[in-house]
């Protein structure tokens, strides 16, 4: 089968290119002496089946950086028949010269001119075939977005696929002379409605508020909208479950009932009506990156985020993390300071991931009324971002920055509903993934820790899961944490996503009766005593997995485990022992 | 000392364009600025300061960037 790469700069939309051409079928795929997981896809092309492999975003091959390495690596090593390098039809000016960077692998070339709508609303206008003969490779003026020109891309990358390889030298004069020829930028190119925007949301005063602003409202709609849904999905399930599951296994052994019931439905259930939710969310922060508010943010919050020892950038992946924390931690790739990456790394955990998500809106759910839902929400944003300050702040004389901070401000882009709801449907599988391999094993897990030996009643503290609760009493009682929270917070070391699930086995309870079982088990500042460890000790296994690989070195990985363990016994300590004593 | 007319991006005021005449910087920046549209020759609009010490937003070309004043000083330029 042919391969072809995608490869071009930050910010051309090579990722809608991707998912327009391959209708979002990508899988990660592991590739021998590449250390990062690459998008790749089959298509149809003409007759025969292509591959096409998505490459990180590269300002430049000549440089030093991780992806810049990942491309070239790739480029060289994994017989690549064809590239298409895409770049963004109103920045060619700078841009043409990673094509002629690309030019010396001898590989065929397509390029590929994106955003060809913002290019003619700036009045830019491109000759096409003479920039072709220019250069010398086929050349297409397509919108992703829109899906414009793209059955001559295929026609043209069936071409290129065709074509004899040459090695071409375009040398900067070259280059220079073929701008002149063909592309023709007017004397006053503006984004004008990004001017506008911008002179608002950009304001020395009311920048910062109105992006918290934002960010609260958009809290309050995703709540306002998610929680009907969620409590309907938790009724449906116990409707199934007392309407058709249980007269069916009426008349199994007790101890399979009670596993396929008690242990595998409830937990999976009980997880699973918090998808909705979840979804809402995803899609809110995809809004907010892909208009390129996110940059903007970074912008607003540098001067700040300096005085902390990290950068802008720091700050967009610590709300990165918000969706999960491991593409986050891979993130921080961009930098070259090792200092600020792992200072960055170090933080990025504290951010309230949506497996962490999910255990809070059961929780908040359970204990609070819904009018100070959204606002208890909120404060627990606001600790993951103080934890990572204060983290920062501690640690920043050991990890020295000295990385440039020169970044593109993208204009506005208003996203197109199939782009959203593509971003939201790509995160919801990646979480889903995680969480149903993570959730029976757990459950299962948990069950039988619960209910075993069998002499013990389940869920009392002769149960294996009851002694392990004993022995670490004498550190979680101080906390506010019982027993059964403390099995939770036990499975919630290899995911969170099991907790909820993890609580349901122990309770022996789903859905409303779960929520009734721990409003009556623990006060509001239990919980929120536990909510607050939750969100501070170790996120996941995969976290600490990423934080392993990427930082490669072990004493850095063992701070990353500790040091969140210690502050988050000291928070909930702080916490409950104040909110008991008042 | 420096001519009146040649200074750095770091000492322009909001609205003012200058053409850049030289990068200070180590090669693995020069070629992240120039990749970014900073190169000799370009002309250079800032179009505004974030609070307290914050980045700038300059404009090079059809590219808005933010660039931090350290990063700034490292831009020679000559104001239009």
């Amino acid at each position: 089968m042919k391969r072809v790469a995608l490869v071009g700069m930050p910010n051309t939309g090579k990722s809608t290119l991707f998912n327009r051409l391959t209708g979002a079928q990508a899988k990660v795929g592991n590739w021998p002496g590449i250390t990062v997981d690459l998008y790749s896809a089959k298509l149809l092309l003409g007759d025969q089946m292509v591959q096409l492999v998505d490459l990180p975003g590269i300002y430049d091959l000549r440089g030093f950086s991780e992806d810049e390495q990942v491309v070239t690596r790739f480029l060289r090593e994994q017989s690549v028949d064809a590239a298409l390098v895409v770049l963004n039809a109103s920045q060619l000016e700078r841009q043409l010269q990673l094509f002629a960077q690309l030019a010396q692998f001898g590989i065929p070339l397509v390029l590929v001119l994106n955003m060809a709508d913002e290019a003619a609303a700036l009045g830019i206008t491109i000759e096409l075939d003479a920039l072709a003969g220019w250069l010398g490779v086929p050349v297409c003026l397509v919108s992703a977005k829109r899906g414009q020109g793209m059955e001559q891309l295929r026609t043209r990358i069936v071409h290129a696929l065709r074509a004899p390889a040459q090695a071409l030298s375009p040398d900067d004069a070259l280059i220079e002379a073929a701008l002149k020829a063909s592309v023709h930028v007017p004397a006053q190119a503006s984004h004008r409605l990004t001017e506008k925007i911008d002179r608002v949301l950009l304001d020395p005063w009311l920048g910062l508020p109105l992006f918290f602003g934002v960010m609260y409202l958009l809290f309050q709609a995703v709540f306002w909208v998610g929680t009907p849904l969620q409590s309907a999905l938790a009724e449906g399930f116990s409707a199934l479950r007392a309407g058709a599951l249980d007269p069916a296994l009426a008349a199994a052994p007790a101890v399979v009932s009670g596993f396929l019931l008690d242990g595998v439905y409830d937990g999976l259930s009980t997880v699973a009506s918090f998808v909705p939710l979840i979804i809402l969310f995803f899609l809110a922060m995809a809004i907010v990156e892909d208009t390129g508010y996110l940059s903007r943010a970074a912008f607003l919050i540098d001067a700040l985020m300096a005085r902390f020892g990290l950068d802008g950038r720091s700050f967009v992946m610590i709300l990165m993390g918000f969706g999960c924390n491991v593409p986050a931690l891979m993130g921080t790739r961009v930098m070259r300071s090792r200092g600020l990456r792992l200072l960055t790394m170090l933080v990025i955990p504290f951010s309230l991931c949506s497996a962490r998500l999910q255990v809070f809106l059961f929780f908040i759910a359970a204990l609070f009324p819904p009018r100070v839902a959204p606002l208890v929400l909120f404060s627990l944003y606001v600790m993951s971002i103080a934890a990572a300050m204060l983290t920062s702040l501690i640690f920043k004389r050991r990890f020295e920055n000295s990385d440039p901070f020169v970044l593109e401000m993208p204009p506005y882009r208003f996203p197109t509903l199939r782009q959203i709801v593509l971003r939201g449907w790509h995160e919801v599988r990646h979480f889903l993934r995680r969480a149903t391999r993570f959730i029976i094993a757990g459950v299962v897990l948990v069950w039988l820790l619960t209910h075993f030996p069998a002499s013990a009643a389940p869920g009392s503290g002769a149960t294996w899961a009851g002694q392990l609760g004993g022995w670490l009493s004498p550190l979680l009682d101080p906390l506010g944490i019982d027993s059964k929270l403390t099995i939770a917070l036990i499975f919630g070391f290899v995911a969170k996503e099991i907790v909820i699930g993890s609580l349901a086995v122990i309770y022996a309870r789903e859905g409303g009766a779960l929520v009734s079982a721990i409003a009556h088990d623990i006060t509001w500042v239990q919980a929120y005593s536990f909510m607050l460890f939750t969100l501070i000790y170790t996120p996941c296994l995969s976290t600490i997995a990423t934080i392993r690989s990427e930082a490669r070195n072990r004493a850095f990985s063992v701070l990353a485990v500790a040091w969140p363990l210690a502050l988050a016994w000291l928070v909930s300590f702080g916490f409950y022992q104040a909110a008991t004593y008042f | 000392m420096t001519p009146p007319s040649l200074q750095t991006l770091a000492a322009l005021t909001p609205g003012d364009s200058a053409t850049i005449l030289a990068l200070d910087a180590g090669q693995a920046l020069h070629h992240r600025l120039a990749a970014l549209g900073l190169r000799a020759g370009k002309t250079v609009r800032l179009i505004r300061r974030a609070r307290f010490g914050g980045p700038f937003h300059v404009r090079v070309g059809t590219t808005d960037l933010m660039l931090r004043i350290p990063d700034a000083r490292r831009i020679q330029v000559r104001k239009a």
